[in-house]
């Protein structure tokens, strides 16, 4: 999995970092990997921040742990999940989609029918229920796509908070219905123009108002991945996906899956997706990242197949960093998976070999992307459309491993369906070149604007 | 990867011993006088000019130079030495040039350098890697804004090994147990921040760093040294009363950019009229 980099081999290479204790415990089938509390997964996580920050990371984890306790607190959360955000969510039957898979059975775990239209919904109610716990007024965020935003300044209006999102200037151009969406909403939209003025300079200014108006302001980080308790709290709050997907599979095709696919960029998704398959030893678990260009082209966001661990916003992960130890900038054609970091426990399951990392490229992508809205009457997210893209690529390969006697439509394979295209259309068109020549649209296009 | 112990080491906090950024700090005090703390950025402009630029520093009344590594995700720094830095790596400055810089100021002026780092290029050369090249260069240590002892161990086992000082800081949020716990792990000095937010010129630095550096001496810190938003001699003389070491940055990188290495010297000895001569041992 993790190829030759070109880069001189460093004191913290990919064999150095699996914990062989961990792995040879999970082998054995003697540990559950659910639920891991952090700081740590196996050699990732941890606090790599200023001390400036370290009391209200002891406060976020205190009140977290509190909160998960607490009944009313889990009855609150439950019931904004169901009277709010829409939950459960459906698992459909993809079967057009899935003669595309090598006839497999496909089945899709619906988080593009929640509110705001991602499985984002899910970490930001119960970070602002915590915000509210803690007593502050004001949450800020980042976003790269706009989903993450958009649902933030949703929670923050629905809980009365102040919120201020942070976005790479690049993307607010990219995405300017998000911007105007959270607007409406009531948020700030701060464009950041520092470094890449994408994701990653976003979280680095949203650590600096932190910093500086700790006291009243809570962190509301859209992933998986930053210091202690981000990874552990955002993966809680998202853990109800793979919850409601296995049980939903169970009852519909009376078995668990082979396989579970879904997109990682930070990971928030994909791992609260997996947890609720990761003690289930023969279902198989795929994250598929950002190939970019290809992971040979330098343009990519494939952190787990060519990264290095490292140290970036709070955690040790892989990451994406050159000779040096400085970051280097990602590429996809997905805003919201053009990360050079993911989330520390992904980095834990790929050492130990319990899940899966494999990049997509653009193009593949957006081939599933079409493919997708053209079978099911679906447009999904150009996030999704990595997993989608996965997902067919695992469907193939299963059919190809049958046994005598077995059919294709014995496997199952589960995708979670991560977030709906609604603001991907824009790029879509101009990538399919949907676009009439002398429509307002176009001339934006042909500037690698989206809107 | 737990937390480490955090037992001061001979020579730690509580006492002098090998320690260049003590020596540096106790001569100041011997002097009656806070220490004067200059920070500037690795190969800004260029790797020759931020050589001579450290240079001006220690001969114009700066006690200890701080040596930053740009790095491309600075969270504590603001804009001017944001800007610094983002130069001085699109002029192609690289890791290794750090030692260059060092060992530079090092060979010219008796000033102790420390060198202020992000902690993922120190982790990517290999801490003890770095370490060793550091004290080859002459470099006293390193001041880490985003490691904590927490997470230090290898940091602490390599600045044992090669004799380096290590600066942690302690900010006005720091609760008692992590005050005792980082005074303990540090060596050289402490570092204070002085107000909750990143590096830039403020007007007043507040309350908070009076009381920050009161709690790290009583956690039985020596030398607790305030940084922060300190841009002026009045600020430097304000907060020397109470400090045992002043810590300006963000103005001299200012001076540097806009006037070159002359006008870091001009600018260096207005702020050491910020620690006057007082009576023998007046500072405390």
């Amino acid at each position: 999995m993790h190829q030759d980099t070109g880069l001189p081999a460093g004191d913290a290479g990919a064999a150095d970092a699996i914990d062989g204790g961990a792995a040879e415990a999970f082998l054995s089938h003697d540990q559950s990997l659910r639920h891991a509390p952090g700081p740590y997964f196996g050699a990732y996580g941890g606090r790599w921040m200023p001390e400036s920050l370290i009391a209200a990371l002891d406060e976020l984890q205190e009140t977290f742990e509190k909160a998960k306790a607490d009944p009313e607190f889990t009855a609150q959360v439950a019931d904004l999940n169901r009277n709010y955000a829409g939950r459960p969510s459906l698992l459909t039957e993809a079967q057009r989609f899935a003669e595309h898979c090598g006839g497999v059975r496909v089945f899709l775990k619906r988080e593009d029918l929640n509110h705001t239209g991602s499985h984002k919904i899910n970490n930001v109610l119960g970070q602002a229920l915590i915000a509210k716990r803690m007593g502050k007024t004001r949450v800020i965020a980042e976003t790269g796509a706009g989903q993450h935003g958009v649902a933030s300044a949703t929670a923050a209006a629905l809980l009365g908070l102040e919120c201020v999102v942070y976005m790479g200037a690049e993307d607010t151009r990219r995405q300017a219905l998000n911007v105007a969406r959270m607007q409406l909403l009531g948020a700030t939209v701060i464009p950041v123009t520092n470094g890449s003025q994408t994701l990653k300079d976003a979280i680095n200014d949203a650590l600096r108002d932190w910093v500086a108006n700790v006291e009243t302001t809570h962190y509301l980080l859209g992933t998986a991945a930053g210091a202690h308790p981000f990874p552990a709290m955002v993966r809680y709050f998202h853990e109800v996906i793979g919850d409601e997907a296995r049980e939903q599979i169970l009852e519909q095709a009376g078995r668990l899956p082979d396989a579970v696919c879904a997109c990682v960029g930070g990971g928030s998704n994909a791992i609260g997706m997996f947890h609720g398959f990761l003690d289930d030893h023969d279902v198989a678990l795929y994250g598929f990242e950002a190939g970019g260009d290809g992971v040979d082209t330098g343009r990519h966001a494939a952190t787990i197949t060519l990264g290095r661990p490292g140290v970036l916003h709070g955690a040790r992960s892989y990451l994406m960093q050159d000779e040096d130890g400085q970051t280097m900038e990602s590429h996809s054609i997905s805003a919201g998976l053009d990360y050079p970091g993911v989330g520390p426990e992904h980095a834990y399951l790929s050492d130990i070999g319990r899940a899966h990392y494999e990049p997509i490229t653009d193009a593949e992508a957006m081939e599933a992307f079409k493919l997708l809205s053209r079978t099911e009457g679906i447009i999904p997210a150009i996030e999704t459309a990595h997993a989608l893209a996965g997902a067919m690529k695992v469907g193939r390969r299963l059919a190809a491993d049958l046994g005598p006697g077995e059919k294709a439509s014995d496997r199952i394979v589960v995708v979670n369906l991560s977030g709906r295209g609604d603001k991907d259309v824009a790029t879509a068109a101009g990538y399919f070149d949907l676009l009439p020549d002398d429509s307002a649209e176009q001339e934006i296009a042909e500037e690698g604007e989206q809107l | 990867m737990t937390t480490q112990s955090t037992n001061s080491p001979a020579g730690g906090a509580t006492g002098v011993g090998h320690s260049k950024a003590a020596a540096a700090i106790e001569k100041a005090r011997s002097e009656g006088r806070a220490a004067l703390i200059g920070y500037l950025p690795a190969g800004f402009p260029d790797v020759q000019t931020s050589i001579d630029a450290g240079i001006a520093l220690a001969r114009n009344g700066v006690d200890l130079i701080e040596i930053g590594i740009p790095y491309s995700d600075p969270v504590m720094d603001g804009q001017v030495i944001q800007e610094a830095t983002v130069q001085a790596l699109d002029n192609g400055f690289t890791v290794p040039r750090i030692f260059d810089v060092v060992e530079g100021i090092t060979r010219e002026t008796d000033a102790a350098v420390l060198v202020m780092t992000y902690w993922n290029p120190v982790m990517r050369m290999g801490v003890r890697a770095f370490a060793e090249r550091l004290a080859a260069a002459g470099g006293a240590g390193l001041i880490t804004p985003d490691l904590i002892p927490d997470e230090a161990a290898e940091w602490l086992e390599a600045s044992d090994e090669f004799g380096l000082d290590r600066v942690f800081l302690v900010a006005p949020s720091t609760s008692p147990q992590r005050m005792q716990n980082t005074v303990d792990a540090s060596r050289g000095f402490v570092y204070a921040v002085s107000v909750m937010g990143v590096t830039g010129a403020r007007t007043s630095v507040g309350a908070a760093a009076r009381a920050v550096v009161d709690a790290a001496h009583a956690a039985g810190a020596d030398r607790v040294c305030v940084g922060l938003g300190v841009s002026s001699s009045a600020q430097v003389r304000e907060i020397g009363a109470y400090a045992d070491g002043v810590i300006v940055g963000t103005a001299l990188v200012a001076a540097l950019r806009d006037g070159g290495v002359e006008a870091v010297a001009e600018l260096t000895r207005e702020l050491s009229t910020g620690t006057p001569k007082t009576a023998p041992g007046g500072t405390a």
